[in-house]
């Protein structure tokens, strides 16, 4: 590698026109063809000029790799890549003395700036967020592989649904008693497989969350089957947010003189939603400094060494199973209360593969990079809604980039720093 | 129980299926002593270790653990068996803590966190106290920080103290595995060939440190090691273990004068007589 001599051509150009076909092959059939009526027309030009952009930048690149300043970029890159873990350095947290405020301004302006289809989707996207940081907690912290983590965010969901149809019991309520039910459900679900190691945990938990959304498909009388059960709004301190009140009561429109709208209900919704996502983030930091969040990560790192330093396994794998499941429950409270209806479809399997998807894409552990991973991986779809119909190409592609360029996911976690007393 | 034994295992049988690798095997470990356990290559002495830490249930024979403080003596076995809540873990709970031969840290975690995981039940681990930040719980923090680099001065290791254990070098990670089991508290530390791999002043180092540990931290070491200038220089009693049974103990002159020994291990090479 002669770093100083001048950039050769030969090689990038012949690289360019491989790129240049592969391209033509991908973009020819789905830019070149447009279907129009009940005739294909050809616009042959467009995969030609789509070609031709991949495959100039591929020759930029490969020249650019030759340069001094492209080695340098490249090698910062693979350090970073392949380091993986480091300790902070205990200094660096100044930073988050201003990020943090900012982020939660942003985050409390946004819904009354935000219009309807946006709020809606902030909201989604915040439901992932609370949905990545629990299974993180199971995946990332622990290291046990669960492909059904959408069974713990439907009990949440139903909780709140089939709650309010029987028992008569409304937003609050589910919100605290939903992620108790679903830490259950983890804790009924985890003892007995906890024995098991990787692949079959992952089969078994696949299983289960197929169990549950089969449950709720089939259980007509209970559940309502595939038409699914309708969630009632929620309520501050009594006050409505339809237009008329029930029975009497004041909406929370005319309790403060404001003209109707249907928004005050999602930007409520977004607010505690909001709230309850800081909390929760604060409180996953904070875990992975305290005893229960370390003996997750050792867990992960070595089982063996943990039960030699007198560490039970089972409950701490236990414990991890029921924090990911009432992290998961909490989540379907919120999503049930948006919908404001609930039905099996919601919770197939693609919804646990994207849940682990944000995981990993996010970098296994590490909190910023689920939130990070959340919210691109929900705002995105809703940004290039033209191309809808490759979305999921769309997502193949950008976790096989993922693969080759940060394997070990967008952020990777930093130890905390420690000194001794002086 | 003698009371000036710490651990007495007894007509202790490991069998695998048809294999049997430990027969009938009976040892003490003195209070406050560095016992070595040697043998040759596949002669069954990992196979004690994992029995005696708590990773296999003996198949037939007894362990016994002096109890803490004139209570009365543990029954490793009893310890597995307990129904629902039994494991190894209470093993370790009891006051054994072992390394092994293959360094088993966790590896993407800081060395003081290593050290802080083996005090897992030392610290407060109730989530509300430390979610909310109690005294109670920061308290309880503190005094594990302050103990893990105790452990880290004894060892060696302060300089490390903030980088990922991986990332050591070979050495500095059989101190830190040291250095962890010793974090837990425990009235016994078995250590599995831990001069593996060091080079002579290592080696040496690691000689003095072990005793060091003996005299000053009031810990009985068990050992496993091969390399016999280290097992005869600090030893005080030795067990030799061959094809699963015990052929000899005493202590380093006895062990060394013994025919039997010298047939099984050291008899085979003219250069062994010598250096005995």
């Amino acid at each position: 590698m002669s770093t100083h001599a001048s950039p050769t051509f030969i090689r990038p150009l012949r690289e360019a026109g491989v790129t240049f076909v592969l391209a033509l092959i991908v973009f020819g059939p789905i830019s070149g063809l447009v279907l129009d009526g009940y005739s294909i027309e050809p616009h042959l030009g467009r995969p030609l000029l789509i070609a031709s952009i991949v495959a100039a930048g591929r020759l930029l690149f490969g020249v650019l790799e030759q340069t001094p300043f492209g080695q340098k970029l490249l090698a910062r890159n693979a350090r970073k890549a392949s380091g993986g873990v480091t300790v902070a350095r205990g200094d660096e947290y100044k930073l988050l003395y201003f990020v943090v405020p900012l982020v939660i301004a942003i985050g409390v302006t946004l819904p009354f700036v935000a219009n309807k289809y946006w709020l809606g989707n902030l909201i989604l996207a915040l439901i992932y967020v609370l949905l990545g940081l629990g299974l993180n907690i199971v995946v990332g912290l622990a290291g046990l592989l669960d492909l059904g983590f959408v069974a713990f965010y439907a009990v949440g969901a139903y909780f709140l649904a089939l709650g309010a149809q029987y028992l008569d019991i409304g937003f609050w309520t589910a919100l605290v008693c939903a992620p108790m039910l679903a830490a259950c459900f983890g804790a009924v679900l985890g003892f007995p497989v906890l024995r098991m190691h990787g692949d079959y945990l992952a089969i078994v938990t696949l299983g289960f969350g197929e169990i549950i959304r089969l449950v709720l498909n089939n259980w007509l009388d209970f559940t309502g089957g595939p038409n699914g059960a309708s969630v009632p709004a929620p309520t501050i301190f009594g006050l409505e947010f339809s237009r008329i009140a029930k029975q009497g009561g004041t909406p929370f429109h005319e309790f403060f003189g404001l003209e109707y709208s249907s928004d005050y209900k999602l930007m409520f919704t977004y607010l505690v939603l909001l709230v309850v996502v800081l909390l929760m983030v604060r409180f996953l930091t904070k875990l992975r400094q305290m005893p229960m969040g370390r003996a997750w990560e050792a867990l992960r790192e070595d089982e063996i060494a943990c039960r030699s330093l007198g560490i039970n396994h089972v409950i701490v794998k236990l414990s991890a199973f029921m924090m990911g499941a009432m992290t998961g429950g909490l989540a379907g409270v919120f999503f049930a209360t948006y919908q404001g209806f609930v039905n099996p479809t919601s919770f197939n399997f693609f919804e646990s593969a994207l849940i682990l998807a944000i995981v990993v894409l996010g970098g296994l552990g590490s909190t910023l990079g689920v939130i990070i991973a959340a919210l691109v991986l929900t705002l995105l779809p809703e940004v290039l809604r033209e191309f809808a119909d490759y979305r999921v190409l769309a997502f193949g592609a950008l976790m096989v980039l993922m693969m080759i360029w940060r394997p070990r996911g967008l952020i990777r976690p930093k130890r905390p720093h420690f000194a001794p007393e002086v | 129980m003698d009371p000036r034994n710490l651990l007495e295992v007894r007509n202790l049988t490991m069998r695998f299926g048809g294999i049997v690798a430990n027969n009938d095997v009976s040892f003490d470990v003195a209070q406050g002593s560095i016992t070595a356990l040697i043998g040759p290559n596949g002669a069954g002495k990992t196979t004690v270790f994992n029995c005696l830490t708590g990773f296999y249930r003996a198949s037939e024979g007894t362990i016994h653990l002096a109890g803490d403080q004139g209570c009365a003596p543990l029954e490793v076995g009893g310890l597995l068996s307990k129904p629902l809540i039994g494991g190894s873990y209470l093993v370790a709970r009891a006051g054994i803590a072992r390394t092994f031969q293959n360094i088993r840290l966790f590896r993407e975690m800081s060395v003081v966190e290593n050290l802080l995981v083996a005090q897992h039940n030392h610290l407060d681990r109730n989530l509300l106290s430390g979610a909310l930040g109690l005294r109670r719980y920061r308290q309880a923090e503190r005094d594990g920080i302050e103990r893990a680099f105790h452990w880290l001065r004894v060892m060696d290791l302060e300089e490390d103290a903030n980088r990922l254990a991986g990332e050591l070098p070979y050495g500095r990670q059989r101190r830190l595995e040291i250095a962890r089991a010793m974090c837990t508290g425990p009235r016994l530390v078995c250590l599995d060939e831990p001069a593996a791999g060091l080079n002579p002043r290592e080696k040496a180092d690691l000689a003095e440190r072990i005793q060091h540990l003996r005299n000053e931290h009031r810990v009985t070491v068990l050992l496993i090691e091969h390399d016999m200038s280290l097992v005869m220089g600090i030893s005080e009693h030795i067990v030799v273990l061959d094809h699963g049974e015990v052929i000899a103990a005493g202590d380093p002159q006895e062990v060394k004068n013994s025919p039997a020994v010298i047939t099984a291990y050291l008899g085979a090479d003219d250069d062994e007589e010598g250096a005995a």
